[in-house]
């Protein structure tokens, strides 16, 4: 059997075999460092994600023609390729905000951990196989259940933790009962060839609908799609922050690039029904992300219900099931992933210092660091679609994919719950450069936080000025779908 | 001769200006103010050579820059100047000139100040001279959000919060709504671009543009003020610090009413003429009731600001006749009006920094102290009732004859009744404030503006002369780019 692997095969799973290398390094570290606290297996996960990720953008390149790989379980294409390079970078940035987090960041399993996680990812991105998809969604996602819950003194990391858990297991399972009905609609796994056997054995519409809706859920709990967002407040609150960030940047970046392969691949014969289905969806999580974002007075539950209503202006795109609807998705989560990280390294900077995640709590900041409130302004401006910064970019593809597949009604929607996204980013900005300071302790980022300060808002900036290299990125990505 | 890459120096210089001043040193008052000073002038003296170097025997566009932005969506960075914006862009360097001068007395956060305002001054030039759709909504809205904190920092304590929420809400939803009107154009043209001056020939059909132009017009004549959506302009006005009033009425409500000439109007041009009629009897509420408003006015930036709906109520007029005249009238209104209610907040805010109250009762003979500043207010007074020999003529009498031109006699005879409600209050105003007695608390307190104060009320009276006797000093111009305009009307 192993002669027939090729060099091809093996260049596809790169960041694969890197990481899974790189997890037996921490391990080993771990084991030899014997419970000393060292900042060691950070390092090493940070040097190690770093060699990855310049590997994988150097060797493991698709061609121009997409590739079935190991028995068709995986497609090796653009798209897979550049969520791939979205969740490793995603990954350093949150190592490097986790260095100097609290008390655990010395612990290997959390590094170890984290790394299984992004493992998960960079399959579930290229997984063009049902049992491939399955097992990459669960790789993923029992690591991150664990480091929900990872700061085992604190009841609501726990509870953050055992929810996700729970309400993971549950959405998966029906999904995955969903998959097999697609199974046996097709009989195959594979997603490539599901649409073709569906259509040659005659599936009523109806029937294939209700397919889709279980196989839906299970790719709406990632993605936090509208009706079931209920998780993302309280497992993003409790969570550590860095772990939030993880969670609401490459986990539904993950979710998204699955739910548009699958939607796009086995599910043509019901487009209209599918696309209605996710623009309903879309208004939905949008508006209640948005609406319940105005009352939030903690910033890691703002930030959780305003990635909500993310998800509902990435799933207008979807929506959209165009080439320049999945192009927009890419882009939109290209500059989504460095503006939330971003954002989410001012409020580890700040809750250092302060021991709080209020946004009372942010009051002054302007004062006792400007540079720090300058990196929130531009972080939050770009989520709330403001130019020169990549946020506005991305909404204006988002809509311009609507706008382009008829979906004026949703584009509409869209432009109305930006303007309530605006709303309350200013307020959060309002307290940070109005109000007066409540505290005298200097606010500063360690190193490696200022460096992921200074890396993700130069992105922003760039993705928001130089529009042309990354479109086409995206655009290639798109092209391996269609 | 004409100076390379000129448009984008004015686009960008003030941007970069402002990232630069973030970086200084925060407690070097000097430093920071004398390097905004610098900027300032420098954008200055560039808007000049763009106003004299325009030909206005010349094309349509001059000073036409075009670089490849996102060839994929035909997005570029296409910038040109018409015989409408080459003096929008000259009035913009004149306010931030102006500005500037005027905001020595601001002591917190002195660069963050400056910085904000350069970026807003930059995002002001790019809607002037974008002729790509995508380049305009892009300096659009980077116009539209330092005035949240430049309101919310530096703005009246009590009033402030609220008054800059309410603006930048109110603006992006305009702006929101006309982008949806702009990607909708965009897919249904099929040319695959973003340049509006293709776009003008794509001939929409008249169903979509009859649907689509009410967007698009009312999107961007929100930040024109027109009724119903002008409310947040006089609480903004009112709350705003000096320089950000000046901006704010001087130039951003001109942006409103230029974007909807340059993307309702002019690529929309049949739906402009279906819809004209009721939108021309908003701009009469608009002219009127702005100007009774006005009249009841205590405070001296409310009345003001009412002022501002009133006569940008003109300009919106002048654009609904879709007439020659009302087309001119409206153009000149827009730089006269501009510089008028600068020069008008420059003077309030050097009153209202000594007296610290803008209670028009609570003030008198100020023209015995402050003589410069006096006279500078009666000129702007005089521009602003249309008397002849200032702009305000030059201005509004075209507006008038539009509108008799173009049917609509009642308008002009009941807007007629706005000029007199005009003259009413702001000689009112005049007596009030700067002749009769000098209040007792106030003895002692008040002293003459500084010379650096006094050279931009000069400059903003200057230019309200000089088109007033020698309106030819602007009218070929403007006249050049309102052909172009009527052109796409299918009429001249």
């Amino acid at each position: 059997m192993f002669s027939s692997i090729t060099a091809d095969m093996l260049l596809a799973i790169l960041p694969e075999i890197a990481l899974l290398l790189l997890m037996v390094v921490v391990f080993v570290a771990d084991l030899v460092l014997h419970g000393k606290k060292s900042p060691l297996p950070a390092w090493i996960t940070i040097g190690g994600l770093g060699l990855t990720l310049l590997a994988t953008i150097a060797f493991a390149q698709p061609g121009a023609q997409p590739q079935l790989l190991w028995g068709g379980m995986l497609r090796h294409d653009w798209l897979a390729f550049i969520f791939k390079v979205i969740f490793l970078f995603s990954a350093l940035l949150v190592t490097l905000l986790s260095v100097g987090w609290q008390k655990l960041w010395y612990k290997g399993e959390y590094y170890i951990l984290l790394l299984a996680s992004t493992m998960g990812m960079t399959l579930m991105g290229a997984s063009a196989d049902l049992v491939m998809l399955f097992l990459a969604i669960e790789t993923t996602s029992i690591p991150l259940y664990i480091l929900a819950g990872f700061v085992t003194n604190d009841p609501k990391s726990n509870e953050a933790g055992f929810k996700y858990l729970l309400f993971g297991a549950v959405t998966t399972g029906i999904m995955l009962y969903g998959f097999s009905l697609l199974y046996g609609f097709a009989g195959t796994t594979n997603l490539y060839g599901i649409a073709s056997g569906v259509a040659a054995s005659g599936v009523p519409v109806p029937v294939m609908v209700g397919a889709l809706l279980l196989v839906l859920v299970g790719f709406g709990f990632k993605v936090s799609m509208a009706p079931l967002h209920f998780w993302a407040p309280d497992v993003y609150e409790g969570s550590p922050t860095p772990i939030t960030a993880f969670l609401s940047t490459a986990s539904k970046a993950a979710g998204l690039a699955v739910l548009m392969r699958v939607m796009l691949a086995a599910f043509p014969s019901i487009q209209p029904e599918w696309q209605n289905v996710i623009a309903v969806g879309s208004a939905l999580t949008m508006t209640i992300g948005n609406l319940i974002a105005l009352s939030q007075h903690n910033i890691k539950r703002l930030l959780a219900y305003s990635s909500v209503a993310h998800a509902g202006y990435s799933l207008l795109a979807v929506a959209a099931a165009s080439e320049l609807g999945v192009l927009s998705v890419v882009y939109y989560l290209l500059v989504y992933t460095v503006t939330q990280i971003a954002a989410f390294a001012v409020v580890i900077v700040v809750s250092n210092v302060t021991g709080s995640d209020e946004i009372a709590d942010f009051a002054g900041l302007h004062r006792r660091n400007p540079m720090l409130a300058l990196a929130l302004l531009l972080s939050f401006l770009s989520l709330a679609g403001i130019p020169p910064l990549g946020g506005f970019i991305a909404k204006v593809l988002a809509f311009s994919a609507a706008v382009q597949a008829g979906l004026i009604w949703l584009a509409v929607v869209g432009v109305l719950n930006s303007i309530v996204g605006l709303y309350y980013y200013l307020i959060v900005l309002k307290v940070a450069y109005l109000d007066e300071p409540k505290g005298e302790a200097v606010i500063a980022p360690s190193r490696p936080q200022a460096a992921t300060l200074v890396v993700s808002i130069v992105l922003v900036l760039i993705l928001g000025v130089v529009i042309a290299p990354w479109y086409n990125w995206a655009a290639s990505g798109a092209g391996g779908l269609f | 001769m004409q100076i390379p890459y000129l448009l984008s120096a004015i686009v960008l210089l003030p941007i970069l200006a402002g990232a630069v001043m973030l970086f200084l040193p925060p407690k070097n008052r000097d430093l920071i103010y004398r390097f905004a000073l610098g900027a300032a002038f420098v954008t200055f003296l560039l808007t000049l050579a763009v106003y004299f170097g325009f030909d206005a025997a010349g094309p349509q566009y001059q000073f036409i820059e075009d670089y490849a932005w996102l060839p994929a969506l035909g997005i570029s960075f296409k910038l040109g100047v018409d015989g409408i914006s080459a003096p929008l862009v000259l009035l913009t360097g004149v306010v931030i000139f102006t500005g500037v001068i005027i905001s020595q007395r601001i002591e917190d956060r002195v660069r963050e100040f400056f910085a904000f305002l350069f970026i807003l001054a930059s995002g002001v030039f790019g809607v002037f001279v974008a002729l790509d759709m995508f380049a305009l909504f892009f300096f659009y809205e980077i116009a539209v959000f330092p005035m949240y904190l430049l309101i919310a920092m530096w703005g009246w304590k009590q009033t402030r919060e609220y008054a800059a929420m309410k603006l930048t809400l109110y603006l992006f939803v305009g702006s929101v709504i006309a982008l949806v009107g702009a990607l909708a154009m965009y897919f249904a043209s099929g040319l695959n671009t973003f340049d509006m001056t293709l776009l003008a020939t794509a001939n929409f059909s008249p169903a979509f543009q009859n649907l689509w132009f009410p967007f698009v017009f009312f999107g961007f004549a929100v930040l024109g003020g027109i009724f119903p959506f002008h409310n947040w302009s006089p609480v903004g006005h009112v709350a705003a610090p000096t320089a950000v009033s000046m901006f704010h009425a001087g130039v951003l409500m001109k942006l409103g009413a230029f974007a909807a000439l340059r993307v309702g109007i002019m690529l929309l041009p049949i739906g402009a003429q279906t819809h004209m009629w009721w939108i021309i009897l908003l701009t009469l509420v608009n002219v009127v009731y702005g100007a009774f408003i006005a009249m009841t006015q205590t405070d001296f930036k409310y009345m003001i600001g009412y002022s501002s709906v009133s006569h940008m109520g003109l300009v919106a007029m002048g654009f609904a006749t879709l007439d020659y005249n009302g087309l001119v009238g409206a153009s000149v209104q827009m730089v006269s009006h501009g510089v008028m209610t600068a020069l008008f907040f420059a003077v309030v805010g050097m009153i209202y920094d000594q007296a610290h109250t803008r209670e028009i009762p609570k003030l008198g003979g100020l023209m015995k102290i402050m003589p410069f500043a006096g006279v500078g207010f009666i000129i702007g007074g005089l521009v602003s009732m249309g008397m002849p020999g200032f702009s305000g003529f030059i201005a509004e009498f075209p507006i008038f004859m539009g509108l008799w031109a173009a049917n609509y006699p009642w308008i002009a005879i009941i807007s007629v009744v706005s000029i007199a409600v005009t003259a009413a209050y702001i000689l009112r105003a005049v007596g009030q404030v700067f002749f009769g007695e000098l209040p007792a608390d106030l003895e002692g307190h008040m002293h003459d503006v500084k010379p650096s104060e006094k050279l931009a009320i000069g400059i903003l009276c200057f230019i309200m002369i000089a088109i007033g006797i020698y309106p030819n000093v602007i009218m070929p111009m403007v006249q050049h780019g309102v052909n172009a305009v009527l052109a796409l009307l299918g009429g001249a």
